[in-house]
C-alpha cells in the first residue's frame, strides 16, 4: 500500500503508472497527429482524428489528476551528487514539461472549438465534450491549429531531452534517476 | 342586408377559391419535368449536443407521372449528382464528396425510381422506391404533399428519412446522426 505514494527517496506506483501512461500515450499522439494529416483518405483522416481528440481528452484528463498527486505528494530528493546548476534547473525544467503537458491539449481543444466545421467533440464516442468558449473563425482556427503544432514539436523535443537526459544518469552518472521511475523498489538512494 | 352580406362573402370566397382550395391530385394528372431551378433538395443530419449538418444538391433531374385513373399508378423518378453538394463550407463539401461519402468521382449518379405510389389523403401520398447510391440500391419511402397546381405547373413538398450506413456513408456516426431528414421542394412543368 506504502508503495503507491511518493516519499522522499523513491516514486510511488501512482506516479510511475502516470508518468510512463502520459508518455506513451503523448508519443502516440505525436505520431497520430503527424499521420492524420497526411492521409489521403479523408473517411481514415476524420476517424483519426476523433482518436486523436479522444486519447488528448484522456491525456488531459490524466495530466491534471498528475499535477493534483504532484502537489499533494512528496517528491523524492535529487541524488546527492547532484551538481548546483542541475539542481536549480531541475525544477524548472520539471515545471516547462508540466506547462508543456497542459497546453498542448488545451491549445487543441481550443483548436476544435474554434473551427468553423463545429465537429462535435466526442471522447471514444462515451459523452459530448462541451467547446471552449471562444469565438468561431478560420483566423481562429489556423492561429490555434499553429499553437498546437510548434507546441507538438517543442514538446515532443523536450521528450527527447527528458530521455536522453534520463540516460545520461542512468548510464553516465550511474544514478538512479531512471531506476526510481521505473519501479518503487529501487530505491534507496546510492548515497 | 343579410342577404347583401352573405352574397358578398360568397363572391369573395368564390374569388379565393383557386388560392386557397386544396388542390386535388385527382386534377393533377399528367407527366412532369422537375425544374432544378425553383426546386431545392435540401438535407439535414443532426448532431450530437445539438445542431446539425445542413446542405443541398445544387444539381438534380427528375420527372413525375401523375396517373389520371390511379393515383397509385403513379411514377416518379429522380437522379442527384452528389458533386453538387453544397453545405456553406467547402472543407465540408469536399469531404462530402470524397470517397468519404458520396466517392461522387466513382458513383456520379444518386438514383430513385418509385415502385409504388399510395394516396394517404387528398394532398398527399406515400411514394415508396428504391433509392441506389454507391452502389447499393435499398427500397425508401417519401411523403409527397401537393403543394399547388397552376398553369401545369405542380408543386410538392417532399420529406423523408434515409439511414446513410446502408449506403456504406456511416463515416462519423454517432457524432453525426446515421438518420438524414431530406426537405424537398419540387416544382415541375407540364410536358
Amino acid at each position: 500500500m506504502q508503495a503507491i505514494t511518493n516519499s522522499t527517496t523513491r516514486y510511488g506506483w501512482a506516479a510511475i503508472i502516470l508518468h510512463w501512461l502520459i508518455g506513451i500515450i503523448f508519443i502516440g499522439q505525436f505520431v497520430l497527429g503527424f499521420v492524420m494529416v497526411r492521409l489521403t483518405s479523408q473517411r481514415t483522416a476524420f476517424e483519426l482524428i476523433q482518436l486523436h481528440k479522444s486519447f488528448g481528452f484522456l491525456l488531459l484528463g490524466l495530466i491534471i489528476l498528475r499535477i493534483a498527486w504532484r502537489l499533494g505528494n512528496a517528491a523524492p530528493a535529487l541524488p546527492a551528487s547532484t551538481g548546483a546548476l542541475e539542481r536549480r534547473t531541475a525544477p524548472l525544467v520539471h515545471l516547462a514539461l508540466y506547462a508543456f503537458q497542459l497546453a498542448l491539449p488545451l491549445s487543441g481543444w481550443a483548436l476544435v472549438s474554434v473551427s468553423m466545421l463545429e465537429i462535435p467533440s466526442m471522447p471514444f464516442n462515451l459523452f459530448v465534450m462541451p467547446n471552449l468558449p471562444l469565438g468561431l473563425s478560420d483566423a481562429a482556427e489556423n492561429f490555434w491549429a499553429a499553437v498546437h503544432w510548434y507546441l507538438a514539436y517543442a514538446g515532443i523535443a523536450l521528450v527527447v531531452l527528458h530521455a536522453l537526459a534520463a540516460l545520461r544518469h542512468h548510464f553516465w552518472l550511474r544514478d538512479n534517476v531512471l531506476t526510481r521511475m521505473i519501479t518503487p523498489s529501487s530505491a534507496p538512494d546510492m548515497e | 342586408m343579410y342577404a347583401r352580406i352573405f352574397g358578398l362573402a360568397a363572391m369573395a370566397a368564390c374569388l379565393a377559391m383557386p388560392v386557397l382550395a386544396a388542390v386535388d391530385l385527382n386534377d393533377a394528372a399528367g407527366s412532369y419535368t422537375v425544374n432544378p431551378v425553383s426546386s431545392s433538395i435540401r438535407f439535414s443530419i443532426g448532431k450530437v449536443g445539438g445542431g446539425g449538418l445542413n446542405g443541398a444538391f445544387g444539381r438534380f433531374k427528375g420527372s413525375i407521372r401523375i396517373d389520371n385513373s390511379d393515383v397509385g399508378r403513379s411514377q416518379v423518378n429522380f437522379t442527384i449528382y452528389p458533386e453538387s453538394v453544397g453545405t456553406g463550407q467547402g472543407r465540408i463539401d469536399a469531404f462530402l464528396r470524397s470517397d468519404a461519402v458520396f466517392d461522387a468521382a466513382n458513383n456520379p449518379e444518386i438514383q430513385f425510381r418509385s415502385t409504388s405510389v399510395t394516396r394517404t389523403s387528398d394532398t398527399t401520398a406515400l411514394v415508396s422506391g428504391r433509392l441506389t447510391a454507391r452502389g447499393k440500391t435499398f427500397a425508401e419511402k417519401f411523403t409527397a404533399e401537393l403543394g399547388g397546381l397552376k398553369g401545369g405547373t405542380i408543386k410538392f413538398h417532399v420529406t423523408g428519412k434515409v439511414l446513410r450506413s446502408r449506403y456504406g456513408m456511416d463515416v462519423g456516426t454517432p457524432i453525426y446522426s446515421n438518420i438524414v431528414d431530406f426537405d424537398m421542394t419540387l416544382t415541375g412543368k407540364k410536358g
